[in-house]
């Protein structure tokens, strides 16, 4: 029998209301698809949007983001130690094409969550049911006069977002004289990626040790110990590093003077070859301008079970942006998981079902001692009804017992997943 | 129970939606959905008996490992059996 198309719509939406009649009447029947706008296309957002799609493919799904390629922190210290390149840990947006997800290259500038909308920088705007900002870290200078100017920043590098910093701070080391000294200052915790820091260090005292040997790294600590995988680090310096690393802790920057490289402490200043300032961060601009920050005018409160803002509804925070729940480092591998429950929830929300009253999160972070041996730290975190948070589960996570290459291999093989896992 | 009475489906798809998003956590190192793109070994499609032999064999230490025994010691029996059914249901 030949069934023109109006018959069978008219088939199709008799068939459907048959459906949810005899279905569950508490959700069922209703109109299944939503709007999800998501900002920023890092660990988080990316795999948030994608994972939306994935579960929920009758979901509108439209992501945001400024830069054409994604370019992975993780790994990049790699390019400063110079066995890895730039283009080593960078992959394009194209494999999100598949999920359905609509990628706008655009600039999120303010957000009205009244009217539920998103203006772009393109003067375009976007109506949404529910809204992921996943701005990632802005770096503050307004403590540092002294890095204010664009030039002074342009000397005094961060390279603390992966990608031109990265590949210019990698120029300064290979130009500088060998018996010089790069010195880099490490904010009070918290920061964007715990460990990255001290890895940093190890990552240009290897450097140093097969091309520049006389010369020195000094790790110029705000904070009073060492923030992460601190046995495993001083093992490096005391190891294979003895006699290139220094260590100083409870040394805070007061300011910089760029045009000598000196960094001013509060006892005495350090003239550096190459100086690495990493400046105090916080949630990236999106999020203060939406007023989803509540912590310390640095960080957004979020409800764990829906990663929901706890002062704007409607708005998801995720990644480094959020106010970080204990022992919850701000890392890549933890805004992906952040994106996973955030994504399920939305799903829940938007479908009227109920939300995962227990998510789950873990995380891995492996840290290069040199080009082929690794660290990690891990973590399993379970969401605490009597105290409304993730917190981690007692016995489980851990260290690795020492660097050794068997983890370089993992290491490697994590990003290769994590990357697919959040853009292919 | 009132879901009992109210929606049995509802109920079940809760679960199902969690369990899966419990699976989604292995996802950074094994693959989306567990099919893995790198040296670690993906979980689609694994005979779900191999997977929980593995995690309990990681939890009590009898299998040597750099980082499963410390993540696998953050889920229950109960947890593992779940998450190993979910991979062990996935296309390879």
């Amino acid at each position: 029998m030949k069934i023109n198309r109006r018959e069978f719509v008219k088939r199709m939406s008799a068939g459907a209301a048959v459906t949810a009649l005899a279905g569950c009447m508490s959700n069922a029947g209703r109109p299944a698809a939503g709007r999800v706008v998501v900002i920023g296309a890092g660990y988080a957002g990316a795999t948030a949007a994608k994972y939306i799609r994935l579960w929920a493919p009758d979901i509108d799904v439209t992501l945001v983001e400024r830069d054409a390629e994604f370019i992975s922190c993780p790994l990049s210290n790699l390019v400063l130690g110079g066995s890895k390149t730039i283009r080593d840990m960078t992959v394009g947006y194209g494999g999100l094409a598949k999920y359905g997800v609509k990628l706008m290259r655009d600039d999120a500038v303010a957000v009205d969550p009244v009217k539920r909308e998103v203006r772009l920088a393109s003067g375009a705007s976007l109506q949404y049911d529910r809204l992921v900002v996943a701005p990632g870290v802005d770096v503050q200078y307004d403590t540092l006069p002294g890095l204010a100017s664009a030039d002074a920043q342009s000397k005094v590098l961060h390279a603390w977002k992966a990608g031109a910093q990265t590949v210019a701070l990698r120029k300064q080391l290979e130009t500088m004289r060998d018996g010089g000294v790069y010195a880099v200052h490490i904010p009070k915790a918290p920061y964007r990626c715990p460990p990255g820091p001290y890895e940093r260090a190890c990552q240009v005292a290897h450097y140093f040790k097969t091309a520049k040997p006389k010369s020195k790294v000094l790790i110029l600590d705000a904070n009073e110990d060492v923030v992460s995988k601190k046995g495993l680090f001083m093992a490096a310096w005391n190891g294979p590093y003895k006699g290139i690393v220094e260590y100083r802790p409870n040394s805070e920057l007061e300011d910089v003077d760029a045009s000598t490289l000196t960094a001013k402490l509060q006892f005495g200043s350090v003239n550096a070859d190459v100086l690495n300032v990493i400046p105090p961060q916080r949630a990236g601009n999106i999020a203060l301008v939406t007023g989803l920050i509540t912590a310390n005018n640095r960080w957004c409160g979020v409800n764990w079970q829906t990663m929901e803002s706890i002062k704007v509804p409607g708005v998801h925070v995720l990644g480094d942006a959020t106010l970080s729940a204990q022992l919850m480092p701000k890392s890549g591998h933890m805004a992906n998981q952040h994106a996973k429950v955030c994504a399920a929830a939305i799903i829940a929300m938007i479908k009227h079902e109920p939300v995962n009253q227990e998510p789950m999160m873990v995380n891995t972070c492996y840290s290069f001692i040199d080009d082929k041996n690794v660290v990690h730290v891990a973590s399993v975190h379970a969401y605490d009804a009597s105290e409304k948070t993730m917190l981690p589960i007692k016995g489980a996570g851990g260290l690795s017992d020492k660097a050794n290459e068997l983890e370089g291999t993992y290491a490697l093989s994590w990003a290769k997943n994590i990357w697919a896992d959040m853009l292919g | 129970m009132a879901v009992a009475v109210g929606c049995p489906l509802n109920a079940h798809a809760q679960d199902a939606n969690s369990i899966r998003g419990m699976a989604a956590t292995c996802a950074n190192c094994h693959g989306t959905e567990g099919r893995s793109a790198g040296t670690v070994p993906g979980l689609a499609g694994v005979d779900k008996t191999q997977i929980v032999q593995q995690m309990q064999d990681f939890k009590t230490g009898k299998r040597a490992s750099t980082i499963m025994q410390q993540l696998a010691r953050g889920f229950t029996d109960a947890q593992i059996e779940q998450i190993a059914a979910w991979f062990s249901a996935q296309k390879k």
